[in-house]
């Protein structure tokens, strides 16, 4: 399609949007009174339900029924494409690097924001300190996959060649030999984790400490009357106070690692082991052809999401009805 | 607050509406000697519009659209020249969409055959079947072959098998260019003993990481298995992991997997999965390495001020054969596929598989060859691509396709990269083929 067809069917696609929008305004204004509140809010509601059953829904469906399929779509392959993820060598190794990211990532990245949220808590420059570590999550993945590939690039131990990395020039400082880090597994799926902790903990020290300010005075005296140090003061105050945030943001960045895939591409392309189903998914799909294996990917994916959010709702529900 | 709402939605109607009034692209610009006989079976084309999708972006996009315009100014058409990165995978969405253009200039012979697959391809008419029988060999007519039936012909060309080295190295040290592998074999030896790391290689490339290696093999499968079985491990008539195969890719390691011939400047032999391709060959330029094997293209990754030529910083020699009488060449190049059987895109066909375009074509650019016998070498501006045009024109060469790039995706752009980089990291051969193997789709 050249530039100016393009052009045309988007200026379809927002005349059309002008148009629905349009329609249900005005048969909202048919409606009056207070008794019309139900009907209009569900009038609202009709074009995010469509759009939300055509483009969400359905190919969530659509996706499911694929995944029997096999690499060209064609023919019923059954539970193949399922058992072929859990069964060879190379898809359980994407099993085994998602299992690290989302056993390490959420845990660490909370700890440290935690760690550092209670450490800066009503120190000088608080709000410098805080904006140090929030600052990477202004950049996106694939920016710092970037930045972290240059922390982590390698230089060879010889006459005339200096290291451009820092984490191998620190390395070699000490007396050591410079590293391929990027290369040994399972190694550096954790060098790779290190760029998602580095990004997430801002965000986990944001939270966490807007709890901490929101525990009351009173509470916080009353035990200091009593005469708690400053361990008993983490273990019985704040902890239990912040409990409903910090399943909040566990909860959160955990969901985003598990869709992890930006840093991966970035980094080593999924290459010496490294690639997480995310990452896989799209691989198989695109450039590998195979759409049935990257549905069951995409579908395993959700399935994987499931109980993380279920824990989540039903966590703010618990802490709401307090 | 529903006149309100009424107002702000005239107001977004008025605004959309005025956004619609499209805009004309500016015309080609005047080329004074265009000699329009030479168009004169093309006929008037006034008001025809013709598309063009493609792979090729800027830079090197000027060219093709400054090679066309003798075409439009000409018959009067407009070409519309798209070039999109993601071509490979977008191109078979707008196929099976409905959706294509009346041209794509596809790279790989089994895009070609998988975009064929969708029904969607128009086999090339009488003209362009004449044109490419004229120009090209059959080797090349076979690519754009799918049951019998032909569907584009070839465009640009480039060579694979070439060792890129310094040549003011081997004159200080008596170096000579080997004739035959074996030759090649002792100077790497002679050069690993002076205490020098003969070879440096990358074949980092993001998700692509480990293509290089994919070309090292083929140009090793060629020369020790010939054309022949080598054709039967593109086709899967042969297994990857049979012998001829496994012992291609034994013959690399012999040089990539080597502690005493690699990195030269880059580090150890695990240091070539995560160089990246295009910093691969660049110690040359310091002395930290006397040999790279890359294609033609690789004379771009030098620096600006880098001369490259045979008496010169940096040149390039035939990656020899097994003996001096073999000649056989790896190579790639790309395909001008139609969409669209409507005259003017047939009439554009076929000035574009014609000679005459071939050497338009070469004058305007740099690094771009074709493997068109009609191609002057004289129209050919830079060292590098006269040696490329004179390999592809050698009778003796026995040319032939980019393997990868003709195997099913799941193995030519999937698992035969990721096992290659595994291979490079530590993994054996054997293991190497058997999983690519096992990877072909069954």
């Amino acid at each position: 399609m050249i530039t100016g067809e393009k052009f045309l069917t988007m200026c379809g696609a927002v005349l059309l949007f002008v148009a629905v929008v349009g329609v249900i305004l005005f048969i909202a204004s048919r409606f009056g009174g207070r008794r019309s509140d139900g009907p209009v809010a569900y009038l609202y509601l009709l074009p995010t339900l469509a759009m939300l059953a055509l483009g969400l829904v359905y190919p969530g469906l659509r996706t499911i029924y694929q995944s029997f399929f096999d690499a060209a779509g064609t023919s019923f392959i059954g539970l193949d494409n399922y058992q072929t993820i859990f069964t060879t060598e190379d898809q359980i190794t994407v099993l085994r690097n998602t299992v690290l990211w989302v056993v390490v990532t959420p845990f660490v990245a909370t700890a440290v924001g935690l760690i550092y949220a209670i450490l800066v808590d009503k120190a000088r420059m608080e709000a410098f300190a805080k904006a140090l570590i929030f600052l990477p999550m202004a950049i996106s993945f694939v920016g710092a996959g970037i930045i972290w590939k240059f922390i982590y690039e390698f230089r060879p131990d010889q006459v005339g060649i200096k290291q451009i990395g820092l984490l191998n020039q620190l390395v070699v400082m000490a007396g050591g030999k410079p590293q391929q880090w990027l290369v040994n597994q399972p190694w550096n799926t954790l060098f790779l984790i290190v760029v998602m902790i580095w990004i997430q903990a801002g965000f986990a020290m944001t939270v966490l400490s807007a709890a901490i300010k929101a525990i009351p005075d009173d509470i916080v005296e009353a035990a200091r009357l009593d005469g708690v140090g400053p361990f008993g003061m983490f273990r019985f105050i704040t902890l239990p106070s912040i409990r409903p945030t910090l399943v909040v943001v566990l909860t959160t960045i955990g969901i985003g690692t598990l869709k992890v895939f930006d840093i991966v591409r970035t980094m080593t392309g999924g290459q010496f082991f490294t690639s997480v189903v995310a990452n896989e998914f799209y691989s198989q799909s695109f450039r590998a052809n195979n759409q049935g294996l990257g549905a069951a990917l995409a579908v395993l994916l959700f399935i994987l999401v499931i109980p993380i959010v279920v824990y989540n709702i039903r966590q703010l529900r618990a802490s709401e009805a307090r | 607050m529903a006149a309100a709402s009424a107002g702000a939605l005239g107001l977004t109607l008025a605004l959309t509406m005025s956004a619609c009034g499209g805009g004309k692209s500016d015309d080609a610009s005047d080329q004074p000697n265009v000699d329009c006989s030479q168009f004169s079976q093309y006929g008037d084309l006034s008001g025809k519009t013709i598309s063009v999708y493609t792979g090729i972006v800027t830079p090197e996009d000027t060219a093709y659209i400054n090679s066309y315009k003798p075409f439009e100014q000409c018959t009067h058409a407009t070409i519309k020249y798209e070039g999109d990165k993601s071509f490979e995978t977008q191109i078979l969405v707008r196929a099976q969409a409905g959706n294509p253009p009346d041209i794509a200039i596809v790279p790989q012979p089994g895009l070609l055959k998988q975009l064929v697959a969708t029904g969607k391809a128009k086999e090339a008419p009488a003209a362009v079947k004449e044109n490419a029988a004229k120009g090209w060999g059959e080797d090349w007519m076979s690519y754009a072959t799918v049951d019998g039936k032909f569907y584009a012909a070839p465009s640009g060309a480039s060579i694979k098998s070439l060792v890129w080295y310094s040549p003011q190295e081997f004159k200080d040290n008596g170096y000579e260019i080997p004739k035959t592998l074996d030759d090649l074999k002792a100077l790497t030896d002679k050069i690993a003993s002076t205490g020098k790391k003969p070879w440096c290689a990358g074949i980092g490339s993001g998700e692509a990481t480990g293509w290089p290696i994919t070309d090292w093999m083929e140009d090793f499968m060629l020369r020790l298995s010939g054309p022949e079985e080598y054709d039967k491990w593109v086709n899967h008539d042969i297994a990857f992991n049979s012998p001829g195969p496994t012992a291609a890719l034994d013959a690399v390691g012999t040089y990539l997997k080597d502690p005493k011939y690699v990195n030269g400047g880059l580090g150890d032999v695990k240091s070539i999965a995560t160089t990246t391709f295009q910093d691969g060959g660049l110690p040359i330029l310091d002395g930290n390495c006397s040999l790279h094997r890359q294609a033609s293209f690789y004379a771009a990754n030098f620096p600006a001020d880098t001369k490259v030529a045979e008496d010169g910083d940096v040149f390039a020699f035939y990656l020899p054969g097994k003996t001096a009488e073999d000649k056989p060449l790896l190579g790639g190049g790309e395909f001008n596929l139609a969409f669209s059987d409507r005259p003017e895109v047939q009439a554009f066909q076929t000035y574009l598989s014609s000679d005459l375009w071939a050497n338009t074509k070469a004058k305007l650019s740099q690094g771009w060859v074709s493997a068109n016998k009609g191609l002057d070498p004289a129209n050919v501006s830079n060292p590098i691509d006269k040696l490329a045009v004179s390999l592809l024109q050698d009778p003796n060469a026995v040319f032939r396709f980019d393997g990868s790039d003709q195997m099913p995706g799941a193995v030519g752009s999937n698992a035969f990269w990721k096992q290659a980089t595994n291979w490079i990291t530590g993994q054996s051969t054997k293991d190497t083929v058997d999983k690519i193997e096992a990877a072909w789709p069954k």
